[in-house]
């Protein structure tokens, strides 16, 4: 789509997951701050699919406590936190963002920006750490401290990591591939930019000895489902979700993955 | 003793994967995961059918239980579910439009 012209604005254009969000804006402190952190994910040659402007406001007039609330009326999806609000209009792929100076509320925008998109079209956000090795991709999650970074850490020299964090993952035909994404988690480090199809979900656990356990369809969609992140209050899109995650479920094998947080637990991936 | 009629309510998203439903209340994203017995009541719930008839024509029939243990079993694991608003008892038949 061809981005509206604002009157001396900065364009930066952002792909994850095949999909390019630009954002303009007039702020060109903002766009040093985007470019930095985006690194490899910035695109500026893409077509961009969605487009955002940018406009930087004084950090005083956010709520700093207040929590996020993504909700539709009508048909423009309006994102809100205690520091951002923003408002998105999906068929004319247009929106708006206000925010202050700092990396963090784009950073939320676009993951929450992405949780819808990819609600549509079968696909989600996953709380995950994941990693391409010999051109297959294995995911990696779990609550907090089950090992997410850890397996990130551990990975060998010749897995690339996707991300130690958000996982992304898109519905392409019947298939499911795994993107890499700037979320990054205690890392620190955007992951690969690159994709690849998935070929297994472990749900981590810490342990003494390294054992690997098939879960069963329902017990693993109830676990793939607490870890889906989807933030709108929303009933139609929570069973968008839930029928992605079935579908998922059905589509790739999912495992117990019980680990002693050494290199050898690497043995067994791939 | 009247008789009772289920139905699923519209605020759900389910799915039954082997013999376990998977139920998801799309108020508040709360996941249920039902056992076989339980979750033949809830294949059956369609707002028609007599309770009575479903626990005598699935539950007994498919499981080795008394219609007495079976009626008891199933009224907790209802009230269980209408609790959490997502399944409906009346006592009687529940027109199609108010569950889906």
């Amino acid at each position: 789509m061809q981005p509206p012209q604002y009157e001396n604005s900065y364009e930066i254009i952002i792909e994850i997951g095949g999909v390019a969000i630009a954002l303009l804006t007039i702020d060109a402190g903002l766009v040093s701050v985007l470019e930095k952190r985006y690194g490899a994910y910035v695109a500026p040659d893409a077509i961009p699919d969605l487009v955002f402007r940018v406009d930087v406001v004084s950090p005083d007039v956010f709520d700093p406590d207040a929590d996020a609330e993504v909700w539709l009326q009508g048909n423009d999806w309006h994102l809100k936190r205690g520091d951002f609000w923003a408002e998105w209009n999906p068929e004319t792929r247009l929106g708006r963002v206000r925010q202050s100076v700092n990396p963090y509320s784009i950073d939320s925008v676009l993951r929450i920006v992405h949780t819808l998109l990819l609600a549509k079209s079968g696909g989600f956000l996953l709380h995950a750490s994941s990693a391409v090795r010999d051109g297959k991709a294995f995911l990696f999650s779990g609550l907090s401290e089950a090992g997410k970074t850890t397996m990130a850490r551990l990975a060998p020299a010749d897995v690339a990591l996707l991300t130690d964090e958000a996982s992304y993952v898109r519905k392409v035909g019947t298939s499911y591939l795994a993107y890499g994404t700037p979320f990054a988690g205690e890392l620190g480090e955007p992951g690969k930019n690159i994709s690849a199809p998935i070929a297994g979900l472990y749900f981590l656990e810490k342990a003494r000895e390294n054992q690997i356990v098939q879960i069963e369809p329902p017990q693993a969609v109830q676990r793939l489902m607490r870890n889906i992140l989807f933030f709108a209050q929303d009933a139609n899109l929570v069973r968008m979700v839930f029928e992605s995650a079935c579908a998922f479920v059905a589509a790739v094998p999912v495992f117990q993955l019980s680990f002693f947080p050494d290199q050898r637990v690497w043995e067994l991936i791939g | 003793m009247n008789e009772l009629y289920v139905a699923k309510s519209p605020a759900i998203a389910a799915r039954t994967l082997g013999d376990e439903a998977i139920i998801m209340s799309t108020l508040d994203s709360t996941l249920f995961s039902l056992n076989p017995t339980g979750t033949v009541i809830w294949e059956a719930a369609d707002g028609k059918t007599p309770l009575s008839r479903i626990i005598e024509d699935k539950v007994c029939a498919e499981f080795d239980v008394s219609i007495v243990q079976a009626s008891a079993d199933a009224k907790d694991f209802i009230d269980k579910l209408v609790e959490h608003g997502i399944l409906c008892v009346s006592d009687r038949p529940i027109p199609e439009k108010e569950t889906s």
